[in-house]
């Protein structure tokens, strides 16, 4: 008994508007044009005025085109069979499968109670030492890698996707490159995850809307799969396009712009994506792992300044590396006690002596001159970006921690070091010496 | 007169346009009615003929043109009574756990809950008799909530003088019970039950004389009590880039204040922080009370993720609760954190309502409604003469860290003390890293003032020291400098940084403090025998290491003894004289001190 309505009143941008009655607000609608079938969603009501948001955009509408509305809101379809299958940003198969309609279910749901959340306590292990080592990621964490354009990100969160120790893996692509696109199907099904792993994908070609849908539709299967005991890691990429979407439909919309054209709520739009990340008590979890490419390498941009308040830290990529200086994981603090006792230690003490080479390398760089430990401080510096920081290296928890004794011992006397004795005399290198640990103590 | 009716005319996000058939109050609380069983609470924010403007506090996908509106001719109000205390509350102060138990993982929309328990039994204690006069706000009897004695007032909304008619004896009621009968002139009788309502945006004015806020509010963060002190009824605000330790500083001062009550409004932040104090205050343990945290603690949780227009309420509700306390003469202390979001939830109902915009989209009437907030903090002398207060601690998040914003920039115009956090200092890992420069409080402290004037010169010095000698060099930089350097680099890491985690450096008492404070002063003002800049280095590493060492000593052990005396013994070996400005100064502190 769906009404169709064929009085389009306004096409502005992607955004038209009908005369209809009985609608409701979110509702969805299906748009039929001499160019294609389009889905659209209500974004405003003024009485019998009804205001769409086209997801193939407005490009080719005309007045007397048809409006059927669908009496529900933007749904997915939720099931097994969705892994190992591509989607575009209406939901649609876009890797020649058939498409999926069974078992329905909402998109962009109620938040989690904040009284159901849970003490987040298991890391989650990547092999990338710079995140194992240095800044943990924990299940259930929301974190961004902040990065300039250019930088190898993608590579790195497909390298993640493979190695982290999770039941699924859910892609949500927005404004991705379509080559980079072909990049993450290729390296998963190459590494053979493929079959774990769901793509919700919104190429830079692709309509402007469907870029806004893509994260929604992503999250909604992660929490379902999540409460059926799957631990689910989300990778969004890039979410300034996102943000950017949201900008420019606010501006077609009329809203008024608050900093740099964004809409005022580009922080609570952000936010109600990234709590999606939650570990369910007696259920699975979801961490997130986005991407937010910072312009002009500029961290207050309002997209990476507001990201950053929402997130529970991030990582900076620079110069195809994760750097340790800015980096942070918050939750970092949860797991690391537990899982060597040499774990913070080092991880700090390798950090403060890494950070001390860093000036050796300025002071080097004004003319000063090199003193012995600046010269044993300059040899640490290149060793460990060589084997730690290095995106190539792939080495579990302990090894990298085992290698970070080794590259200590290498450069330098274990008093040097500054960690505590105890330590030293039980992971020091054996080969080395460490009969300077108890003289000093004797001393 | 009859209700009033409506129909919903238009939608744009989650500000709804209703046609209404009678009378309507701004600010009044309505029901959007989207099903048989679910409605949406919601407020008028503007009235235009016979439309309404109304903000949803819930998600309003799914309302449609013509469905019914029922308003309630209520403002949006805060239920108080005893069992406020301990509990954890949206910011329409549904209690969570409650709302878990019904709706499961996710929070249901349309889903109300009673704020207060009704079965749960109070021992009432009357304390005025048949045929006392009594006003809104005078106590009629008290219930034990926890430690307190949580006073049964008459409602404050009671207009004018009464008469107690009829008062229950000692006894265990519920909420709901009728304990007094209040009879006003015109012989007409009023019921007072233990709890009643309050509109969360009218401040309670309930009070002989508001005073001048002088007492400190201790904290146990020295950088703090003795640099920038906070008063009780005081209003404070903590700017700082994301990272800088903006809600660290605030669960560690949740944690630590010496106050009766505190009011925790997480307002559009992480959820999982509020899990942390979720999880941790139930078990931690008050010193003073020896009860755990969390009966002292009073937790409205509207994090980022929950709708924006309850955000907005949720500052209100905390203040409100607040000043309940205030009214029964204890020291409460509300920890919003973070205001700009609060803000930022007023600048997209704004940007709904198509209001002009003024600095960076935010409405014209932001910095008024900030001021309207923050003077709602204060000290007052109740009409049985106990004193009750209110302080208020507010973080922003300035956008880029850049504190010329419109939040941060209207915030300070109101505030006492600003705790300004710096990005350099929580990146060198110094914390808390609220910059000792550039900070500032008008509030007396517990620590005389003109010695800290004193070690305020040297870090200022010092700091023009490092500057300097980042240029010239260290060669290029006399030896009395160099020292002056050193002294501010000393105060600062034995100081005004604090280890949070130390089981005895994370919390240092008020007396600790002076204790403390006497022996750095002793050291910041005394000439030394430091013949060059590498003996200066040295020693004063030493010197740290020994303080260090007695900054985690337990106090007033014999750890505590030896470790003072091992950093006075190396101040012996090389102190030659003191500053006589230093002497002056310490002379005059002592006589005030025996005054």
């Amino acid at each position: 008994m769906k009404k169709i309505y064929s009085q389009i009143q306004q096409i502005a941008g992607n955004v038209i508007t009908v005369r209809a009655e009985g609608v409701r607000y979110g509702e969805l609608a299906l748009v039929s044009s001499r160019h294609g079938r389009s889905l659209a969603e209500v974004i405003r009501l003024n009485g019998d005025e009804v205001s769409l948001q086209v997801y193939f955009g407005g490009r080719g509408i005309s007045t007397g085109d048809e409006v059927q509305f669908l009496g529900h809101p933007m749904q997915v379809s939720f099931s097994e069979n969705l892994m190992g299958r591509i989607f575009n940003g209406s939901g649609e198969p876009r890797d020649n499968g058939p498409a999926l309609e069974e078992e329905m279910i909402e998109i962009g749901g109620p938040s989690v109670n904040p009284s159901k959340r849970i003490l987040p306590s298991k890391m989650i292990r990547t092999g990338i030492p710079m995140i194992d080592v240095f800044n943990t990621l924990v299940e259930s964490q929301k974190l961004p890698i902040f990065s300039v354009s250019g930088e190898p990100y993608n590579q790195v969160l497909s390298r993640i996707a493979m190695q982290a120790e999770v039941d699924l893996i859910i892609l949500g692509g927005m404004g991705l490159k379509y080559d980079d696109f072909l990049y993450f199907r290729d390296q998963l099904q190459a590494g053979g995850a493929m079959d774990r792993t769901i793509f919700f994908v919104h190429t830079a070609s692709d309509p402007i809307v469907e870029c806004i849908m893509v994260p929604d539709m992503a999250l909604a299967v992660a929490e379902r799969f999540a409460l059926q005991g799957k631990r689910v890691l989300v990778l969004l990429t890039d979410m300034t396009n996102f943000a950017d979407s949201l900008k420019e439909i606010a501006i077609t919309m009329e809203q008024v712009p608050s900093n740099r054209g964004y809409p005022g709520d580009l922080y609570s739009q952000l936010a109600s994506r990234y709590e999606k990340a939650v570990d369910f008590q007696g259920a699975g979890s979801i961490t997130t792992l986005g991407v937010t490419t910072m312009p002009g390498d500029d961290v207050t941009h309002p997209v990476p300044d507001n990201t950053g308040y929402i997130t529970e830290g991030q990582y900076y990529l620079r110069n195809g590396r994760i750097e340790p200086f800015g980096s942070l994981s918050r939750l970092k603090q949860m797991v690391n006690k537990d899982t060597r006792e040499d774990h913070r230690a080092l991880m700090d003490g390798m950090i403060r002596l890494y950070a001390n080479s860093k000036e050796s390398v300025e002071k080097r760089s004004m003319g000063f001159r090199m003193s012995e430990w600046d010269n044993k401080l300059l040899k640490y510096g290149e060793i460990f970006e060589e084997r730690m920081m290095d995106l190539s290296v792939n080495r579990p928890l302990e090894e990298a921690l085992d290698v970070g004794w080794e590259i200590l011992a290498e450069c330098f006397e274990p008093d040097e070091t500054g960690l505590r004795s105890q330590l030293l005399s039980k992971f020091w290198p054996a080969n080395n010496d460490v009969g300077n640990i108890a003289g000093q103590e004797t001393a | 007169m009859a209700e009033t009716k409506g129909n919903v005319l238009g939608v744009n996000g989650n500000m709804v346009t209703v046609t209404v058939d009678g009378e309507v109050a701004l600010n009044e609380v309505g029901y959007i009615h989207i099903s048989d069983d679910t409605r949406l609470k919601s407020e008028v924010i503007r009235v235009q003929g016979n439309q309404a403007e109304m903000q949803v506090f819930e998600q309003t996908r799914g309302i449609g043109v013509g469905d019914t509106v029922s308003f309630t001719r209520e403002m949006l109000a805060v239920r108080v009574g005893p069992g406020l205390l301990g509990q954890v509350y949206d910011g329409l102060q549904n209690p969570l756990p409650q709302l878990a138990e019904r709706c499961g993982f996710f929070l249901d929309r349309g889903v109300y809950l009673d704020a207060l328990d009704h079965n749960a039994k109070w021992e009432f204690n009357p304390s005025v008799e048949e045929g006392a006069r009594v006003e809104a706000g005078d106590t009629l009897g008290t219930v034990q909530e926890g430690i307190f004695d949580h006073r049964i007032m008459v409602p404050f909304s009671v207009p004018g003088t009464m008469t107690v008619s009829t008062i229950k004896g000692v006894g265990s009621y519920t909420i709901d019970d009728t304990v007094a009968e209040l009879q006003d002139e015109h012989g007409k009788n009023h019921a007072c039950t233990m709890t009643f309502e309050w509109p969360v945006k009218r401040p309670i004015s309930l009070f002989e004389e508001r005073m001048k806020p002088d007492e400190p509010m201790i904290t146990k963060v020295r950088l703090l009590d003795t640099f920038f002190p906070v008063a009780r009824g005081g209003t404070y605000c903590i700017p700082g880039p994301f990272g800088a330790g903006k809600t660290v500083l605030q669960q560690i001062t949740s944690r630590h204040a010496e106050v009766d009550i505190v009011i925790i409004a997480a307002c559009g932040e992480r959820a999982g922080e509020v899990v942390e104090t979720l999880q941790e205050f139930p078990e931690l343990t008050d010193p003073r009370t020896g009860r755990t945290l969390m009966e002292r603690t009073v937790i409205i949780c509207n994090t980022s993720s929950m709708p924006v227009a309850a955000r907005e309420a949720s500052v209100y509700t905390a203040v409100t609760i607040a000043e309940y306390y205030r009214q029964m003469g204890l020291n409460v202390l509300l920890l919003a954190d973070s205001t700009s979001r609060w803000a930022q939830a007023m600048r997209e109902m704004s940007g709904r309502l198509e209001e002009i915009p003024g600095e960076e989209a935010f409405p014209a009437y932001l910095e008024s409604v900030i001021a309207s907030f923050y003077e709602r903090a204060g000290v007052v002398r109740l009409r049985d003469g106990s004193i009750g207060s209110v302080t208020i601690g507010g973080t922003v998040s300035p956008a880029g860290g850049n504190f010329e914003e419109p939040v941060t920039q209207a915030t300070l115009k109101v505030v006492g003390a600003f705790h300004g956090l710096s990005r350099e200092r929580s990146d060198a890992r110094k914390y808390p890293s609220i910059h000792p420069l550039e900070s500032w409080s008008k509030y007396p402290g517990a620590i005389d003032t003109g010695l800290v004037e004193y070690c305020r010169d040297i870090l200022r010095s010092g700091n023009e020291v490092d500057q300097m000698m980042k240029v010239v060099g260290e060669e290029g930089t006399s030896l009395e400098d160099y020292i002056t350097y050193q002294k501010s680099e000393f105060l600062d890491s034995v100081y005004l940084q604090q280890n949070s985690f130390d089981p005895v450096d994370g919390a240092v008492t008020v007396e600790r403090q002076r204790h403390v404070f006497r022996i750095v002063f002793d050291i910041l003002s005394a000439e030394l025998d430091l013949p060059n800049k590498d003996d200066a280095r040295v020693y004063f590493n030493q010197l740290r290491q020994r303080f260090l060492d007695y900054n985690g000593a337990e106090w007033d052990t014999e750890e505590f003894r030896s470790t003072e005396e091992d950093v006075v013994k190396l101040l012996g070996q090389k102190r030659t004289s003191t500053d006589p400005r230093a002497e002056e100064l310490r002379r005059q502190a002592d006589a005030g001190v025996g005054a």
